[in-house]
């Protein structure tokens, strides 16, 4: 009961801690820490009008995510509005002088309002189809850019973690950039990966071409193989090779599940909080490299809890929405 | 359709359920069963109101209670025991403010507010989803729009839509907090009649 007085204290009181809430909610859209989650989590048990008022906006602004299913492609707020790609693409923009150094026009390359986004929330998945037949699958917490250009058909993974289903063209070859690689089609269903630190490319049939993105030489590049899963990082690319039944697992995100083997605790609960909002903080590091193995739905967050309970006879207490793992 | 209103059974109601809830229970519970009753509990609000004082004060004040009491024991059924501490704080507050007469406070009944169907809401809400949403979304500012379009379906973050839009990264935490709140009064406060916005 108590705190009370301190919410009728004003006329704005509401308005106020709303605004609060609501600064909270959006910080909590990008780069988000443990210690800012901890902020977050003394201010909500400060007082129950705090709870509130972030519960109905996050609530609010998580149904808000279908909105995406409105978005007529042809007619997005966005671009029209005013272009200044520099700043925001540097990135890609000094990679792509690079390429309008070998000779692409420049205009094919800047982000167009012909350019197609798709995006994806944390938990989601979704299925694209091009015109060429090719299928794409987005992962979780994904955004993928389609550039049209007239030599290549070339998609950017901005973010995430997407599956290819490409049909071939010699012609016009089809290229996924992500990050600083170019992953180029030589008939193939693979799919590509952006981590913190490195992409990762698993492919399943055909053949595919990964190198930098600059284009260098067939020195920089390697050609994968089916069972081939390519991890290229700022010091160099190294592939590994899968059986089948790994490759399978592998790409069990596309049917919602997550296939564990061996997987420390650490990095399933890092694979957990990919498809979440409610996050796995393993607070004790001794607990996170302890493996365990098991298929879970991406979603099931809460079986995956009770399960590492049982199995690991670790505990669990609650942190706002958020699981903290412990002794 | 026509069960008796338990308004004035507020004990009994509490007294129908079991234990209380944590924190993360309290939290699903109160997205899942009050947050949709938020229309009807404006639109009360409003009619008693008149133009003095903000709503959305009270509204907060509601929820407060029902939360409170939620983690004690779970509120059984739901709608009843939130008009209830609805029309209580109402009358706490006129005769606080001594406004008008504490008569004046409309009974729940004549709005009709305590005896449709359990999770009436929630069907409109689930049906109506997608068109809820776009006129949400109409309803901000062009810039705001523009902003929450840029975070909520392309989802670039706060420095790639300053650079983009060629406005300052905190332009854009305003816009986007603006929206997030603008988003939450269409989505569970505006009544479920959208015709008339269309």
């Amino acid at each position: 009961m108590s705190g009370h007085a301190d919410e009728n204290l004003s006329a704005s009181a509401a308005g106020t801690i709303e605004a609060t809430a609501a600064a909270w909610l959006r910080q909590k859209q990008s780069d988000w820490s443990e210690s800012q989650q901890r902020q977050l989590d003394e201010w909500l048990a400060q007082s129950q009008a705090h709870c509130v008022a972030f519960w109905r906006l996050e609530a609010a602004w998580e149904r808000s995510a279908r909105l995406e299913a409105l978005r007529p492609l042809s007619q997005r707020v966005v671009v029209s509005a005013s272009r200044k790609p520099f700043r925001i693409f540097a990135r890609v923009a000094a990679a792509m002088v690079v390429v309008a150094g070998l000779g692409v026009a420049l205009t094919l390359v800047w982000p167009q309002p012909s350019d197609a986004v798709y995006a994806t929330a944390v938990g989601q998945r979704k299925h694209i189809t091009l015109g060429d037949g090719t299928r794409i699958e987005l992962n979780t917490n994904s955004v993928l850019r389609l550039v049209s250009a007239v030599a290549e058909r070339k998609v950017v993974l901005e973010r995430g973690e997407a599956f290819f289903d490409v049909t071939h063209n010699a012609e016009r070859p089809f290229v996924v950039i992500a990050g600083a690689h170019r992953i180029k089609d030589l008939g193939t269903k693979f799919t590509v990966r952006q981590n913190r630190d490195n992409l990762q490319v698993a492919l399943t049939e055909g053949l595919a071409e990964i190198g930098p993105i600059d284009g260098r030489g067939s020195d920089h590049s390697l050609v994968l193989k089916p069972g081939d899963v390519a991890i290229a990082s700022t010091r160099g690319l190294a592939v590994v090779r899968r059986s089948a039944d790994e490759m399978s697992d592998e790409m069990a995100w596309r049917r919602g599940m997550l296939v564990f083997n061996h997987t420390s605790l650490g990095d399933a609960a890092a694979e957990f909080n990919r498809y979440n909002g409610a996050k796995l903080i393993i607070a004790d590091p001794a607990i996170a490299g302890r493996t365990i193995g098991g298929k879970f739905s991406t979603a099931d967050i809460n079986g995956f809890v009770e399960i590492i309970q049982k199995l690991l006879g670790v505990r669990v207490t609650h942190q706002g929405q958020d699981f903290v793992v412990s002794h | 359709m026509t069960e008796t209103p338990e308004f004035h059974r507020e004990t009994e109601a509490l007294r129908e359920t079991g234990a209380g809830m944590n924190t993360a229970e309290v939290k699903a519970w109160f997205v899942r069963e009050v947050l949709p009753l938020e229309t009807a509990l404006m639109q009360y609000l409003h009619h008693n109101m008149g133009k003095s004082g903000d709503a959305a004060d009270l509204r907060q004040d509601v929820y407060v209670r029902v939360c409170e009491a939620a983690r004690r024991q779970v509120p059984n059924p739901v709608r009843p025991f939130v008009f209830t501490i609805a029309r209580n704080l109402l009358i706490d507050r006129m005769r606080h403010e001594q406004v008008v007469p504490i008569e004046a406070v409309s009974d729940l009944e004549a709005l009709n507010v305590a005896i449709e169907a359990p999770g009436a809401e929630r069907a409109v809400m689930a049906r109506d989803e997608l068109r809820r949403l776009q006129i949400a979304l109409d309803r901000l500012s062009p810039r705001c729009r523009e902003v929450v379009v840029l975070a909520r379906i392309e989802g670039l973050s706060g420095r790639v839509i300053a650079a983009r839009l060629g406005i300052s990264e905190s332009a854009v935490s305003q816009q986007l907090d603006n929206g997030m709140r603008a988003l939450a009064d269409v989505l569970y406060g505006e009544p479920q009649d959208l015709r008339k916005s269309q």
